[in-house]
Formats: C-alpha cells, structure tokens, sequence
C-alpha cells in the first residue's frame, strides 16, 4: 500500500464507489422502462383527491388511462370544465361528453316531516340506529339523521341541515359512492344531474298507512303516473319508480297533483335551505 | 354457593328475579288482533297459506315452513285473517305479517286431534312431528328445535342438557315453567331422548332458584337417568357454550355446534311445549312470558298468544308508570330496545322489561383506559377492547379474522364491566349487522 493510512482509505472507498457508480448506469440502461413524461405531467394537472368517482383507483392511475386514450379527460367528475379543457388541449384530445353525475338522497322526511315514535339514545351513528330496532323514527325506510353520510365525505359535500337530513352540494359532490356505502338505509342513489324529477321516498307502505308515518311519504296514489308521458313512471310495490332510459320525457307537470310532495322536481340542490343556514354558510 | 360447577369470566348483574318470580303464571285475554310474522326467527321465512277473509280456528296452520331451517306458523287465536302485509317487527325492520282479526264470539277451544302416543312414534319421526307443531327454542334465539333434534351423523349426541338457569335478570319465565309443570319438563326430556336415541339427561339451574331445583328433584321419575344440577349464579350461565363448560367440564371448540363435544341442549320451556304436542296435539301458539321492570305498574308471568301486540300486554299490566322510559324484549343484558308500541309478540319474546329513567341513564362514553376488566369478564375469552378499535375504525373484516368476532354471542358482559362506558356490545350488534349487510 502507499504507506499513508489516509491514502489508501481514499483508494479504497473511491474504487468501490466508482464500481457500483458503474453497476447503478449499466442496471439503469439495461432494466430501463420507459414510461410516457406526460403521465406525470397529466397527474400534475388532475386535482389530486383521489376520490375514486372515475372508477380508476387514484388520480395517477385515471392519468395512465387518459394518456393511453382509455378514458377521456370529462370523465373526472372533480375537475372544472376549464381544467377539463386544459388536459384535452395538453394531449390534444377531444375532451368528451361531461357527465356529472351527484349523490341524491331519496327521503325528505327530516324531523319535521316524519313521525317519531320514539327517542333514540345510543351511539350516535346510523349504523348504530339501525341495528337496534331501527332508529326513532316511525318509517322504516326514511333517513335517521344521525349524519353516517357526513362523516363518510372526504369532500365536505355533505351537511345536515336544521330538518336533520343530509344536503349534497352538487358543486363538491363528485359521485364516489362513499355515501352510498355509509348509509344502512340504502338512500343515497347516484344519478346524472339532468335526471331532475326524483321520487324523494323508499316508503312501501300506501294510503293512510304510508302518511302517518311521514308527511312527505309517496302513498301510492298513481296521480304522477297519469300525469306524466305513459310509461315514465310505473307504481311498483306502492312506490313510484321513474323509468330514467326515458329521462327526455320526463316533465314537472307529473308532480302538479302530488298530495304529499314525495316527486320532486329538481334543478342542481336537494332540499330548500333555511335562511339561518344560509348565514351560517356566509359567514 | 361455593363448589358449585361453573364456568370461567363472566359477570354478576342484580337479579331483580323478586319482581315476578313468586308470581304464578297466568292466561292473557285474547286480544282484538294479532299480527303473525312470517319470519319469527333466524332461517328461511314461512309461506303464507291463508288469504285475507279466511277463517281461522286456534291452532290452524297458516303459514308452512319452507326449507328446513325454516318452522310452521300457527293462529293463534280464531278469528277472521284481516290482510297478510308490512307490519313493524320486533327487529326494527317491516316484515311481511299475517293480521288476524280475533273472533270474540269464538270459545277459542282448539280443534280436537287424534295424538299419537309418542312412544309408538318411530323415533325418526319425532322430529317432524315437532316440526308440525312450530316448535323452536324458547331460550332466546327460536332456533327452530326439529333440526337440533337432528345432529349431524359424524357428532353422535351423548348427554342431553336442559337449560333452567335463566341467568337473565328479571327474567322468571323459565322458573315459572319448572315450579308450575315439571311433568311436562320430564315429558318433554324423555320425547327428546328418544328422538336422539340416547338415555342420560341433565338438568342445569342456578342456584338462586331453590324452590325450582327442588321441584325438579321432587318430581324427577326414578326410571329417568336425569340429574337436577345445582349451577353457581352467574351471567352468562345459561348460554349454552357456558352451561355445556360448567355440566361437562368441556369446551366447545370455535365455530362448532354442541354435539362436537356430544352434547345437546334445550331449554326447559321447549322441553315442556314439546311434551304438550304429544299430549294434546297443540302447537306451540303461546308460552308464559315475564312482563316486568319498574316501569310497569302490574308486573307478572302471563300465558301470552304469539301476535298480541305490545300495546295490549301493556295495557293488561296496568300501563306504564310516568318514569318508563325504555321497553326492551328480553332481559337487560341481551334483550333488544323496541321503539314501536304496535309490535307483536314472537316466539322468541322471553320477557317484556320496561326500565324506568333512572335506570337507563345515559352515561358520558369515556376513552378506553386499557385495565382489561372487559377481558376478565368475557366467557369465550376474546379481547373486547381490540375488538371496539377495530369497530370504531369500521374495520369489520379484521373483527372476524383478528379477534373472532363470530364467536362473540353479544352477551354483554364487557360492556357491563367497562369502567369507561363504552358501548361495546352495541358496537359488536352494528358490526354483525354491518357485516351481513356486507355478505348480501
């Protein structure tokens, strides 16, 4: 060796380094896998939430997707037009058909509404409610408004108001399905924002029977099917069913003779809101 | 008490046995309605026979079991079947239910039937004569009794084991059977011996039931290979698994029914209602309910029909005091709060409680502080505590493949003992039900 101690550390050390210097270039080359730049790029331009409302696992892989043409950029219900617009002219694509669709909640029947036979005072979750005798309220199938569908929104799309039931705000809902999964009574149904006359009921009671127990129950009466277009609405187990594959004849003149107001007519939010929410919001 | 068999864990709740306990059982007026659901129990619902304008005499079929872990309906009273629709079940759900306006001209005297005398009945058909009549287990889960009474092939039943212990408390129904008809308990154990085709018999009962163990002891016919077994008082006794421990000494492994360790066991009730099939030809239609708590104003032990609504058994018992606050149907333990007052009773209804406000308080629910009381006080020794982490963070699966939940029967004991007020076993019933849910 040189003699000098610190000489032949340095030798040593810059040798092995230089080897595996070599080593890490030639693996680089050899298992080298080429992957499009403009994945990363695409990703950079998606809104991150990983909401899954696509149907793809996560934002990176509806960007893997977009840029092999697989999806088409719309198909992100998160992002605004414009930035639907700015992928589209990035990978010079057509930025297809928006299709936004929303969580729709299919009750109206808050505390003021529906009829409480008696109080509920376990855990505060609906879950919860559900499993012991099924909640407070007299209708089965109506909301418990113990907010399992508030919690559950990553997206804050969701807040109780002061009836106790649950508002999407279309704007931040992106349709991923985690209300629906959240709710034990199966009430939220995922649909297209154009589709705008809604049965807001699951009641299978009918007549009297379905009004005591909530003043907004659908009691089966038929006057929506005889007011709409044949075929659009069908009374199926004392609950009116809209056919939507026929979503272009549908007409709010189905609801002019609703006595309990169950079919809804409605254009972007679910539910009036009170004007003290209203404030609530603004400030 | 001491040297008394027993099992390990478990808790000891007051009793409040003394409400109804010396009350003798008596028979319910008819009721104008009852309401039958066609699903009374776990297994496949029945199939309606009637249709609405029939007539119906007391006892007649009106519904037929459809599979085989699945049981017959029967009316319960005559009168004219009113609609077959959606009514409030005691599960909290709305289910399909017979309603049957009851005659009140009718003497309601059953149809007079030839009965065959069950030692000439071959021994395979036993069990489809219990069948016929309805019969379920009358402990609590109404597991229909015909297909307990049909073991599997490769786990012969050895011991036959009635179940007096009643560990509920409030409860007294089981007590009121064993001191009002022994004979019919004794009856009731020789048709289910011979169905199994076996001979030894034991009867396991608390000890804070002394006057029942010594009417057992008292009536027990000296031909019978029975034993009266004088058990420690302690909740869960009369869970099966528990009381299987504390008679055998043996311990039923995870996931396997009682005949793995040959065992088999009823409950005195069933026992009794099965010998009266054999003694009248009578279905099972009514059985002798606790309607107890503070907050009833004529607490007793009554000869209820299945399908009286709450309302009636409430009105009947004097109605509510001004405290009642919360009814439940079974006892405090495992019983299930009920919210609507139109429900009818089934035949899995042990007992009617009503509690009082200042009984159900609620209380602040604490964090957990990790002292392992829920531990000490679970009988099939899981770890309540990881499993209501598990619960709150939604993780339902791991509750089954981590911490066997499937093996927790919601005896409540943890939550019973948990200095912090967490409701574990609530958490426990959400995710069951969460997990079915899952499943379908």
């Amino acid at each position: 060796m040189t003699g000098y101690p610190i000489l032949d550390s340095a030798l040593v050390l810059g040798s092995v380094g230089l080897f595996f210097g070599f080593l890490i270039a030639m693996v680089n080359k050899k298992f080298q896998v080429w992957e499009d730049p403009r994945i990363d790029d695409v990703e950079d331009l998606l809104p991150s939430t990983n909401c899954g409302a696509c149907g793809q696992p996560g934002c990176r892989a509806f960007a893997e997707a977009v840029v092999s043409g697989k999806e088409q950029p719309s198909s992100c219900t998160v992002m605004g037009a414009e930035d639907v617009e700015d992928v589209a002219a990035y990978l010079g694509v057509d930025a297809g058909e928006a299709n936004k669709r929303v969580a729709r909640l299919l009750c109206a029947g808050g505390r003021k509404e529906a009829a409480q036979i008696s109080d509920y005072s376990g855990l505060e979750s609906c879950k919860a409610a559900a499993a012991v005798a099924g909640g407070g309220k007299g209708c089965n199938w109506g909301c418990l408004g113990l907010a399992d569908c508030e919690d559950a929104c990553l997206l804050d799309a969701i807040y109780m108001n002061d009836d106790e039931l649950p508002v999407v705000i279309p704007d931040l809902c992106t349709a991923c399905n985690d209300c629906v999964v959240a709710c034990p009574k199966d009430l939220f149904v995922l649909m297209p924002i154009e589709q705008k006359l809604i049965v807001q009921c699951k009641n299978l009671l009918k007549g009297d029977a379905a009004e005591d127990l909530c003043s907004v129950a659908c009691n089966a009466c038929n006057r929506c099917v005889a007011d709409s277009e044949p075929g659009v609405i069908e009374m199926i187990d004392n609950l009116a069913v809209i056919n939507y594959e026929m979503n272009d004849l549908t007409d709010p003149k189905a609801l002019s003779r609703c006595p309990t107001g169950a079919i809804v007519w409605v254009e972007g939010q679910q539910f009036q809101e009170s004007s003290a929410e209203l404030e609530k919001k603004v400030v | 008490m001491k040297g008394l068999p027993s099992f390990k864990h478990g808790v000891h709740p007051p009793e409040n046995k003394d409400i109804t306990s010396g009350i003798p059982s008596r028979r319910f007026p008819f009721p104008k309605e009852v309401i039958l659901p066609l699903s009374q129990h776990i297994g496949t619902p029945a199939k309606a026979l009637v249709k609405p304008g029939d007539r119906v005499e007391r006892g007649d079929v009106i519904a037929e079991a459809a599979g085989f872990i699945s049981s017959t309906v029967h009316a319960t009273a005559a009168g004219t079947v009113k609609a077959i629709e959606l009514w409030p079940h005691p599960n909290g759900s709305m289910a399909p239910s017979i309603r049957i306006a009851v005659d009140p001209t009718s003497s309601q005297m059953r149809r007079s039937r030839i009965v065959p005398r069950w030692q000439d009945v071959p021994e395979e058909q036993l069990s489809k004569e219990i069948a016929k009549a309805g019969i379920v287990g009358l402990g609590g889960a109404a597991f229909p009794s015909h297909v307990k009474l049909c073991p599997p092939k490769d786990q012969p039943v050895e011991v036959l084991l009635i179940n007096g212990c009643e560990c509920e408390p409030y409860l007294t129904s089981d007590h009121r059977v064993m001191l009002e008809q022994p004979e019919k308990v004794y009856d009731g154990i020789r048709i289910a011996l011979r169905a199994l085709g076996i001979t030894r018999c034991v009867i396991g009962i608390e000890a804070n039931k002394p006057d029942a163990i010594e009417m057992m002891r008292k009536t027990k016919p000296d031909d019978l290979d029975a034993t009266v077994q004088p058990l420690t008082v302690k909740y869960p006794q009369g869970a099966e698994k528990m009381l299987i421990k504390a008679v055998m000494g043996h311990e039923v492994p995870s996931g396997s029914l009682p005949s793995a360790v040959g065992a088999m066991v009823q409950n005195v009730a069933t026992a009794a209602n099965v010998a009266a099939v054999f003694e009248t030809g009578h279905p099972l239609i009514e059985r002798i309910i606790t309607v107890t708590g503070r907050g009833i104003r004529k607490p007793g032990n009554w000869k209820i029909p299945f399908g009286t609504k709450l309302r009636d058994v409430i009105e009947h018992c004097g109605g509510l005091t001004e405290d009642a606050q919360e009814i439940v149907f079974g006892g405090p333990m495992m019983g299930q709060g009920q919210a609507n007052l139109d429900i009818p009773i089934l035949k899995a209804t042990g007992g009617i409680l009503i509690l009082t406000k200042d009984e159900c308080k609620r209380q602040d629910i604490m964090p957990c502080i990790r002292c392992g009381k829920c531990l000490e006080a679970c009988p099939v020794f899981l770890n309540p505590q990881l499993m209501g982490a598990l619960a709150k963070a939604e993780r339902y699966e791991e509750m089954v493949e981590e911490a066997n939940l499937n093996d927790c029967m919601l005896c409540g004991s943890c939550s019973f003992v948990c200095p912090s007020n967490i409701p574990l076993s609530q958490w426990f019933v959400m995710s069951k039900s969460q997990l079915r849910k899952l499943a379908s």
